[in-house]
Order: C-alpha cells, then structure tokens, then sequence
C-alpha cells in the first residue's frame, strides 16, 4: 500500500516499522512533526523533552540499556545538544541511536543557515540524507542497523523541503526488536580522558570500516546518462539535479559522511566537468576536492546562500537566464506573519514599547512583538538568551552610568528550556534586572505542543505541572509578582513598578494562548464611528481584526476575541463589547 | 504524461493546506505519481501560505518556480497577484474574489491595491474568479470556502468527478460531510 506522506510523518513511520523503542525531542521547526505522528505508535514511549540537550542525554541513556533510540531536533537544537553529541560518539550505541536534524536551507523558521552535515564530520559520526519521503521511512531502520552494526550514533539529515513535502511511500509492518539486555561498562561508557584515549582509537577506526560501508552501500549509486557534464548530489538536491538534467550521468550521494572515495573516484575520472549540488555549505564538494580530485564544480557555480531548486540548478550550470512570467506595475503589500487577535503578548509589548525600555527577547511568537507596529524588541539571539543577554547589557550600562532599563521576555516552554539557568546567574551575581515570564500554558509557536507547565504529556499522560512561581520564589527571588495580560492598567503598573526597582524581579504574565480550544472566545467589541477621533491608539496594538479605514478604526466581529486591549487603550471609550 | 503543478495561495487560516491534502490525494487514486510542498511555522500567524503540488508519470522536485505552475488556485484576491508570475504563460489562475487585509494594510501604512481582478484579467488569458465566501455564507458556513474552491479546480481539471467526492468524504470531519459536499458541488455546477 502507498501512501503520501511528509518526509517527518515518513519518518516516524519508519522508527514504527524499525522496532523503534524511545523518542524524545524538543519541538522546533521544520523538526516538530516527527514526534508528533510517532506518538500516535503506542508501542513507542516518546516525550516531548524540556530541552534538546535532554532530549539526546534519554535517548542516550535509553541506547545505552538496549533500546533503538531517536531523538529529533531543529539544527540549532543540536546546538544545544552538541556536548553529549561528542562524548556519544566516542561512547557508541548499544542500542540503535538515531538522530534526526531538521536543518533549514532558506530560513523559513530559524536564525541562521548552518548545515549539520558538519556536525557528523565534527563528532566522527556517519550522516545519512535521504531525497524524498520514501528514503525519509527507509533510513531511519537503515541508520539504526548501521549504528548498532558499527557501535555509533547516526546523524540522519532533512532540510525544510524534505521535511515538509509530501511523497509516495510503501508502508510496512512493524518488525519488534528485542531490547538488549544492560551489561555495565566503565570503558566503554564513562568518558574519563583513560578511557577516552582508548575509545578515540575506536573511533578512528570505526569512521575507516564506514567508509568501507559507504563505497557499497545501495544507495551511494551511479546513474548512467550522456551529455557534458556529470552530477553529484544529496538530498533532496538531488531531485533538483534530476529534474534540470533527468538524462545526466548523476552520482546520488545517501550518506555523505563518509563518502565512498573509490566509488567518486571511478565517477569523476569518467568525465570532464561535474557539478555537485548541494544545499549551504560545499560538504561533499570540499570532501572531494581534498581527495585531489580537481575536476569538480559546486558552489563556483550554485549559489551556498539559501534553498535551491530545479531552476536555480538549471540555470546556475548552463549560465542562462529563462524567466519569461507574468508582471504586474503593482505595490504588492506584504503578508508578514503577526500576533494573533486575543493574542496575550500584544498588550506586554504595548507597554514595554510605551516606556521605551530596552528589551532583550527570545525565540516564540512573541519574537514578532520585534515587528511594526509594536516594535518592542531590541535582541532575539537563542533559547534562553532574553535572560542572560539582559543581564549581560544591565552590567555594560551600568559601568557608563547610562540609565535605561533592561527588561528581558521570555516564553513558558523557552523558560523551562534554557531560561532558569540564566535566572540563576542573575541571582547569584546580584543583577538587578527585571524578566517577564509570558506564560501562555503551551508551546505556542510550533504548534501547540505540551511542556512542563501544561500538566500533560506527549503521551497524553496526566503530569505534574511545574510552578513557575513556586518555582523562582524558590531561587531566592523576592520580588514575584503575577499579572493578568488583559487588565492593561495592571500590566502597566507592575512592569513600571518593577523595572523602576534597584532589586531583580520576575513577573509571570498569566494569560494562556488565545488559540488554545480551552480557551473560547470571550466576547466581540465594535467601534462607536461617532466617537472614534482616528488617534490610531488601537491600530498601534497590531491587532489583525482591527483596520484603520476612512480615518477610522473598524473591527472585523469574526476575528476579534475579545482581549478588551483595545477598548482599554481608547482615549474616548469608542470601543464597546458589541450590542452593549 | 508531463509533469503539471498547481499552486494554492492564500492567507494561515484559510484551509488551504487541507485543501492541498485533498487535491494531492484525488491525484494519488488516480494513479498520478505526486509531491506536494508547504512550510509549516511562523508563516501560520496569518501570513501568507503557499502550497504546490506537482503530478505527472514521475515527479523528481517538489517545488515549482517562476513561470512554471499551470493552476493557480488564490483563495485571496492580494495573494493572487503576489503569486501571478508563476504562472505558465497559458496557465490558468482561478480566483477567489476576497480580501483579507493584510497588518501593514490594517495599520494604513500601505493601501491594498485596488482593481485586483481587473488588473489580473489584464495581464492573464486564462481567469477565473469566484466568490467562494458569498456562496459559502449562503450554504451557512465560511469555513467550506476551501471546499468550494476545489470544486471550481475539479471543473476545470479533467478527473472523473466522483473521486473528488471519495476524497472529501473521507478527508473532512463526519458531521461536516453534507455540508461540504453541497459545497462541492455548488462550484463544480458553475
């Protein structure tokens, strides 16, 4: 039977299919939905992790006591969990370990472009990249052979558009694996530098019997063709290069670390010109090169910067424009992305931009309190840095007697990941900042996923809900004070309250997600036009169900949630719930 | 047979990637080798959406380009002209006559360009506009907008009419069946 899957559901199909016992994860996107359709396999426990560093450290730990593991993570999760990413390596896999990076070429959803191919190089460990949602399901039982046959980690590499488009895919039933039994083993698992010196000489020659595997592995293969030129490609690269040039000789790269040398060697000395083509960094192409190979063109000639596709391939290697299309003399405004109507970050942002505060953010939905016309951010680098990177500017401003406050934003599910270290710098070090805890009961930003604060799991399972509050009272923080996000008088008067305070203080904002099902609707406001004076005061919350037209606010009655935000920010009461 | 594309354009909320769930899987039982591509993530919070779908004997990309799609379904009348060059040159754009006010529009930093459909008819051959939201409103829910613009699709695409509604009934949720074959049907009779 086929079916059209995403590369993400092909690969929890294929954990399912594999015997696969454990996943973990932290959502991130284009990663989220791996964890998300494995759940639906109730023969496998999955969780959703507070952050990727633990989500890595169960899964190792769960390899270690016999279990086909896989965890999945955004490539800057595997940031994150690049520590135990080293040391697994040198430790192995007892069980088969299977990690997924969702990288993301063209920065659909993320901060920066890296390609964790490196990665695998870097830790030592092979890196499998399949090209479509088929390939996606295989791999993953692939990579668990693989990595239990050669005592390793397996990095199993998507991008965005693997991730996310959707293909035809044979589906299989499950083949239960047993769990291997635990056996202690102190060489082998704890990392002194004695034992690591050894397991360093295992791992040197581990990476020489995988290149072994490489040069026969199946889906390292040639494709014959004719023509000028030949190709080499991965990843869903690869269906780009096919689609350009479906009769060029074509060498599919599956795993790209480590190449299977003889077998490029033999493709290139075939032909004058090759081109590889692969998306961000020239991994392959670099490989090859050093192996003295100097026929090979990449990213002379395909662009490192951003996604590709069939026609940037076609065009990047025959060097000719082809874009006939329609045009139109049109100003085409932009659609970006914002706040939600009845979204509880609008009015925080309202206020921090009111009193000019200077404000370190993070990554959530609320990074878009950064954008026109809330304008309310003034840094967003990584999970948890609100925190840290606040307190960081609090000391620097100090030291020149500049005046201006920090106030650092952070969400529930990024608190819970990275924040409450950063907390504990604060108040062990004396800072004297002020940090908002937006807790909106959820992940929000990837979707909707359970954390440590919603009281469920990925399993569905009841759990105990974290307190936030009890939580940082807990630290010694003296000043805690909670705030309801729509009383905006409130708002404003504890976050001015707090800020102007020589002492640290954190303020949980209460308000949960407005997408939230248990969450309805509260009422539907309109604007009195007699009363309205066109001062923009409400169109400056950026609220999507209130539009500024004919000198006048109006509010469309389907989208409007009820927040009262706006009726609260009217200067003449214009703004009423609707019939009242 | 040639690889063909259709591309859905459109605003988060609007349904569109059911829709192009739907249409992919009427391709698939018609025995169509198919890849269909989306982006998940920020572009939900009422951002602009986009999602293609390609068909044919053997589909390599799973993405389309400039100048390369052969239907274009907008279910918004601004989407639509962002999305017009990558139409096909006898490509055929079907258009939903509707406006959702995008935020530098809402705050009047910018103006929503008038004469959309005029200016679209202008510059393409080959259009089509509905007004899938009145006639939605008249069947008494506008969430089955979607459903109607796959209906004025499947008219205009060459597929026997009954796997369509195979694939509704089964991809919508129970109690919403009747409604959304009505709906179907109401676009596909135009």
């Amino acid at each position: 039977m086929k079916e059209l899957l995403s590369g993400n559901e092909a690969i929890a199909r294929g954990a399912y299919e594999a015997g696969l016992h454990v996943a973990t994860a932290y959502p991130g996107t284009p990663s989220t939905e791996i964890l998300e359709n494995i759940s639906k396999y109730k023969e496998i426990y999955c969780e959703w992790s507070t952050n990727e560093k633990v989500a890595l450290e169960v899964a190792g730990g769960a390899s270690f006591a016999g279990a086909r593991v896989l965890t999945a993570m955004k490539h800057v999760g595997l940031n994150v969990a690049a520590d135990p990413l080293f040391s697994l390596s040198y430790i192995g896999a007892t069980g088969g370990f299977v990690i997924v990076s969702a990288d993301d070429p063209g920065m659909h959803s993320s901060q920066n472009e890296q390609d964790n191919r490196q990665y695998g190089r870097s830790a030592k460990i092979p890196v499998l990249e399949p090209s479509d949602s088929q390939e996606a399901k295989d791999f993953v039982g692939i990579a668990l052979d693989i990595s239990e046959k050669y005592d390793t980690p397996v990095l199993l590499r998507i991008t965005t558009r693997l991730a996310h488009s959707k293909s035809r895919v044979k589906l299989k039933d499950r083949v239960e694996v047993p769990l291997k039994e635990y056996v202690k083993d102190f060489k082998k698992r704890v990392i002194l530098p004695a034992n690591a010196r050894v397991r360093h000489v295992d791992v040197e020659k581990r990476l020489r019997d995988l290149k072994e595997f490489s040069e026969h592995f199946e889906f390292n293969r040639i494709e014959e063709g004719t023509g000028d030129f030949a190709l080499i490609a991965s990843g869903v690269s690869y269906q780009y290069a096919k689609e350009s040039f479906p009769d060029a000789p074509i060498l599919k790269i599956s795993m790209s670390y480590p190449l299977p040398e003889n077998m490029i060697r033999e493709f290139t000395s075939k032909y004058k010109k090759i081109y590889v083509v692969e998306e961000n960094d020239p991994f392959i192409e670099n490989q090859i090169k050093a192996m003295g190979i100097d026929n090979i063109h990449g990213k002379d000639t395909i662009p490192q910067i951003g996604e590709l596709n069939q026609y940037i391939v076609k065009k990047s290697i025959l060097n000719e424009e082809n874009d006939e299309h329609f045009s139109v003399d049109t100003n085409i405004p932009p659609r970006p992305p914002a706040l939600c109507p009845g979204c509880p970050h609008t009015s925080i942002f309202h206020t921090l931009h009111k009193y000019k505060y200077i404000v370190t953010g993070d990554i959530g939905c609320y990074t878009l309190g950064a954008l026109p016309p809330l304008n309310a951010m003034d840094t967003c680098v990584d999970m948890g840095a609100s925190i840290t990177n606040g307190f960081g500017m609090e000391i620097a401003l100090s030291k020149q007697n500049d005046e201006r406050k920090v106030v650092s934003v952070i969400g529930d599910s990024t608190f819970f990941h990275s924040g409450i270290t950063g907390l504990i710098d604060m108040i062990y070090n004396n800072a004297k900042g002020t940090v908002i805890i937006l807790d909106n009961r959820i992940t929000a930003m990837t979707g909707h996923q359970d954390n440590p604060g919603t009281g469920k799991t990925l399993m569905g399972d009841d759990a105990p809900i974290i307190d936030i509050e009890a939580l940082v009272k807990s630290m010694g923080i003296k000043h805690v004070y909670k705030i309801d996000n729509y009383n905006l008088k409130e708002t404003e008067e504890v976050i001015k309250r707090e800020v102007e305070r020589d002492e640290l203080s954190v303020i949980i904002a209460t308000r949960p997600c407005a997408l939230l099902k248990s969450n309805p609707k509260i009422a539907t406001y309109e604007v009195a036009p007699d009363k309205c004076i066109g001062c923009k005061l409400c169109i400056g919350l950026g609220c999507p169900a209130i539009s500024f037209v004919d000198n006048k606010s109006i509010i469309e009655p389907t989208l409007c949630f009820g927040c009262s935000v706006c009726a609260q920010v009217c200067p003449t009461n214009a703004i009423t719930i609707k019939g009242e | 047979m040639a690889v063909k594309s259709i591309l859905l354009c459109g605003v988060g909320g609007q349904g569109i990637l059911l829709a192009s769930d739907i249409i992919s899987d009427v391709l698939m039982v018609n025995n169509f080798d198919v890849k269909k591509s989306e982006v998940h993530g920020m572009s939900q919070r009422g951002g602009a959406v986009v999602s293609t779908v390609r068909f044919g004997d053997k589909v390599y990309s799973p993405i389309t380009g400039i100048g390369d799609v052969d239907y274009i379904l907008a279910f918004e009348r601004l989407e639509a002209l962002r999305n017009l060059d990558k139409l096909k040159k006898d490509g055929i754009i079907l258009v939903n006559d509707y406006r959702i006010n995008p935020l530098p529009v809402a705050t009047a930093v910018m103006e929503y360009p008038d004469n959309i459909l005029e200016t679209i008819k202008k510059t393409v051959p080959n259009v089509v506009t509905i007004n899938a939201f009145d006639m939605a409103k008249g069947l008494g829910n506008i969430k089955v907008m979607n459903t109607i613009m796959i209906g004025r699709l499947a008219k205009t695409i060459d597929l026997p009419k009954e796997i369509w509604l195979q694939v509704i009934k089964r991809r919508v949720p129970a109690k919403a069946i009747d409604i959304n074959i009505k709906a179907f049907e109401k676009a596909y009779n135009l």
